[in-house]
């Protein structure tokens, strides 16, 4: 039994200690948690600490460049841009989350039906993702919002709807190939049926790439939700609100006031590069093979 | 003509350097064919790739020398390693399909290496590929220049790689466990044409296997490599006679080998006696007529045709085939994981091919039936614990919950041999002998009355393959298991099994008790077969082995 003996007994780490020892693996995943902290706190307790109300307006200061008084100036009606950058995060973020999640939820259960019994039901849904596909996806989340209606309930249903296929896509890959692997068949064999095996033992094992996915989509999440308010189809003024603060802004650019634009805009940028880079750490967190 | 002096070869790693090559020391001379054996992760392969210096970002060569035809291949530039690949040292690689490109035609890859070493123009490449092809005995060799890597079959592609590698006429031929995955039928043709090949072009050459019997079969001398390091080299009689090394002697006797016992495979100090199996003359399984048809792209599929056969209570029967003869479909439809075209199935006298395969894991029965998988690594959920894994069927079947279940896992571990602390260990964090342990495990873990083991030692190094022979036959005596093994191997089904069915074709060509079918086979299939298998040198005669022959 010396196939054994010469083992070493190291026990498998906790979460916790696996978590530390994702961010101490890799510095840009370590940076990209603490950036992910920072926009966390600040939707979380932002509002609490911000030095103005981002809806006060005030026309004796209207218009200031950025001085020690206004970090980051002030709009046409006086009210502090840096308040409203901050506030501003909370529902931008929210909007995102609750897109993406709904997204993975649907676009999961759907592609992991299609992977795992094939057949028309795949080739049905199949078609019917490839149609959603095939319109310009951010024209479709314009139609939707604009039928719907102009709140923020709409402008999450339409995001998520644009996202569905791209999820379930991805999940239907990663189940079909499970779909007859060894550890599946000794899973029915155990006496698990059709439907604890597909979500017991394949669809865990799609994880991985699907955070990769999530995490570059709730970036995604940010900039379509943004976009739809810049047209003026999503959050309406004077909510603070990245996309309208841009579009606002953008119109004072000619006259030299860029502040306004650039601020909010920077804030976008850095919550979009985030994501971007959280999706390596957040997939080799829910990676057991990582944990050696 | 190859002169290696205490190479080392080490690969940069995230936990420091490690040491693959640990300084080795060997010379080929001409004409010579050299066997490397060893087990995985003895550096075999990584010492071939040093010498064609194509190891992997991260390895390099730390020490020693080795000079090829007094050029020096440790210092050589790499425009001259360029040169000299292909047309001085060619290789062939373990996975033929793998060493293809998938998308282009087999010819014109051929032409390729050809051009590469300037031994032919765009001319008269397409003549030369076609030669090349004739050279390593590929009938039609105009059509198969156009065929792609898919449209082969294992050996034919393997036979392409050799044209490949034999097209620049090169002194030195490396081979690569050039038989891994193929038929044992194709095993024997492939090395036969190699050695031809090498001997009628008077080349040098170094075969590189896991299996000493093969080695012992084809090479003039033998190299056994352990950690890094040379143990013993000699002559191949030699080596299987008078092992030096107590490694080679463990090689060698883990070695399955005509008329030796199956403890014999074991170290002598764990050679205890074989326990008895009783089996009672009451038939356990019976399938009747048994009967499997895919619906093809170009027509039916006839994967079984017309199958009957019994398994005794508590009898070992080996099903035995090369790949594409329905065993693996038989073995599919016997566990219920597939429904079968017609015929019946009965076990313990109930007809289960009436039960739908998908509504059988809901059936009592389930527990009764189970599988060891053919691949340890595949057969296990890469993001469960080996305790997850055995107490998923307790769990679901055995509705063990607590600490009853803990219990019995614990019971199942000790009875497979593996160590607790291993229990919470994911399959990348565990060796292939003890993926195999966890999946046994598994599979008795309801004591089942019925196993099927399917290919359970194929991917396994000989030495662990002793050691999950040697379980399976102390589990087989406790629990009084029958085994259905399914296995291309025959020395394998020789050592457990007591009845012994040869398929070909989806049919049975020949049944009958174990040693009577391997030593008169009656059928000119289950001749072939044996005679393909690497015959290794015997041993000298010892002590009579304690037990006595299994069967």
């Amino acid at each position: 039994m010396t196939d054994i003996s010469t083992q070493k007994t190291t026990r498998t780490q906790g979460k916790f200690d696996h978590l530390i020892y994702v961010l101490r693996e890799n510095p840009v995943t370590l940076l990209a948690f603490i950036m992910f902290a920072f926009i966390i706190l600040s939707a979380l307790v932002g509002p609490a600490f911000v030095p103005y109300d981002p809806l006060e307006t005030n026309a004796s200061r209207a218009l200031q460049a950025p001085s020690w008084k206004h970090w980051f100036g002030t709009d046409s009606v006086g009210r502090d841009v840096f308040s409203r950058v901050i506030v501003a995060t909370r529902l931008d973020l929210s909007i995102s989350v609750a897109a993406v999640a709904l997204s993975f939820v649907i676009g999961s259960i759907l592609g992991s039906i299609a992977g795992y019994w094939g057949g028309w039901l795949d080739s049905v849904l199949n078609r019917f993702l490839d149609t959603i596909m095939a319109f310009p996806l951010f024209v479709l989340a314009m139609g939707i919002v604009a039928a719907l209606g102009n709140t923020i309930e709409n402008i999450i249903y339409a995001t998520a709807i644009i996202n569905v296929p791209f999820y379930a896509r991805l999940v239907r890959a990663e189940v079909n190939i499970r779909r007859d692997a060894g550890f599946v068949r000794a899973a029915k064999l155990a006496g698990n049926s059709d439907l604890r095996v597909l979500a017991m033992h394949i669809f865990p094992n799609a994880l991985p790439p699907m955070m990769v996915q999530v995490s570059l989509n709730l970036g995604w999440a940010i900039l379509n939700a943004a976009g739809l308010s810049f047209i003026g189809l999503g959050v309406r003024p004077p909510t603070p609100e990245w996309g309208i603060m841009v579009a606002e802004g953008a119109n004072f650019i000619v006259s030299g006031e860029w502040w306004l634009a650039v601020f909010p805009g920077l804030w976008l940028m850095f919550a979009v590069f985030t994501f971007n880079l959280l999706g390596d750490g957040l997939r080799d967190l829910v990676d057991p093979r990582k944990r050696t | 003509m190859l002169k290696v002096k205490d190479l080392a070869v080490s690969f940069k790693t995230r936990r420091g350097d490690v040491q693959a090559v640990r300084g080795i020391s060997f010379a080929l001379a001409r004409g010579e064919i050299l066997g490397v054996v060893g087990e995985s992760g003895s550096g075999k392969s990584v010492t071939s790739y040093a010498l064609m210096r194509i190891l992997d970002a991260g390895g390099s060569i730390i020490a020693g020398d080795a000079t090829y035809s007094g050029l020096d291949l440790r210092n050589a530039t790499e425009r001259d390693m360029r040169d000299i690949r292909g047309r001085e040292i060619s290789m062939i690689f373990q996975n033929p399909r793998a060493a293809l490109n998938p998308i282009r035609k087999v010819g014109h890859q051929i032409e390729d290496v050809l051009r590469q070493h300037a031994q032919a123009t765009k001319y008269n490449a397409r003549t030369k590929a076609i030669e090349a092809l004739k050279a390593v005995r590929i009938n039609d060799a105009e059509a198969r220049y156009e065929a792609y890597p898919f449209e082969l079959s294992g050996g034919m592609c393997q036979r392409i790689v050799c044209a490949i590698a034999l097209a620049c006429n090169p002194r030195l031929l490396i081979a690569d466990e050039p038989t891994t995955g193929l038929d044992i039928t194709t095993q024997k043709a492939v090395m036969d044409l190699v050695r031809d090949l090498i001997r009628e072009r008077k080349m040098s050459s170094i075969l590189i296997t896991h299996d000493l019997g093969l080695a012992a079969q084809y090479c003039d001398r033998i190299v056994v490599m352990k950690d890094g390091m040379i143990v013993e080299q000699g002559d191949p009689k030699r080596i299987f006679i008078e092992p030096q090394h107590s490694y080679t002697r463990k090689l060698v006797d883990a070695t399955p080998r005509q008329g030796e016992s199956i403890r014999s495979l074991l170290p002598v100090e764990d050679r205890i006696d074989i326990p008895n199996h009783v089996v009672y003359d009451a038939p356990l399984l019976e399938v009747r007529n048994l009967v499997k048809t895919y619906q093809g792209k170009s027509g039916p599929v006839h994967a079984v045709k017309d199958m009957s056969f019994k398994i005794k209570w508590g009898q070992s029967v080996g099903l035995v085939g090369e790949s594409g003869c329905g065993k693996s479909t038989t073995s599919e439809i016997l566990v219920r994981l597939m429904d079968a075209t017609s015929g019946e199935v009965l076990f313990d006298g109930q007809d289960i091919s009436a039960i739908a395969a998908k509504d059988f894991a809901k059936n009592p029965l389930r527990s009764d039936i189970q599988m060891v998988f053919q691949d340890a690594t595949d057969s296990l959920n890469p993001r469960h614990t080996s305790r997850h894994t055995i107490a998923e069927p307790l769990r679901q079947l055995g509705k063990m919950r607590g600490a009853k279940l803990t219990a019995r896992i614990e019971e199942l571990a000790t009875l497979v041999g593996l160590p607790s602390a291993l229990l919470d260990r994911f399959p990348h964090q565990l060796s292939g002998g003890q993926k195999a342990r966890v999946g046994i495990a598994r599979a008795i873990a309801l004591e089942p009355k019925f196993l099927i083991l399917d290919e359970p030692t194929a991917a396994l190094d000989v030495s662990i393959q002793a050691v999950v022979l040697n379980l399976l036959v102390d589990l087989r005596a406790k629990l009084g298991i029958s085994y259905l093994l399914v296995s291309h191997d025959l020395h394998v089904v020789r050592l457990l099994c007591d009845h012994v069915i040869v398929m070909k074709d989806g049919q049975i060509v020949e049944q009958g008790p174990a040693d009577i079918v391997m030593n008169t086979p009656k059928d000119d299939y289950t001749k072939t077969l044996l005679a393909a298998a690497p015959q290794p040198p015997a041993r000298r005669q010892k002590a009579q082995i304690p037990g006595g022959n299994p069967c």
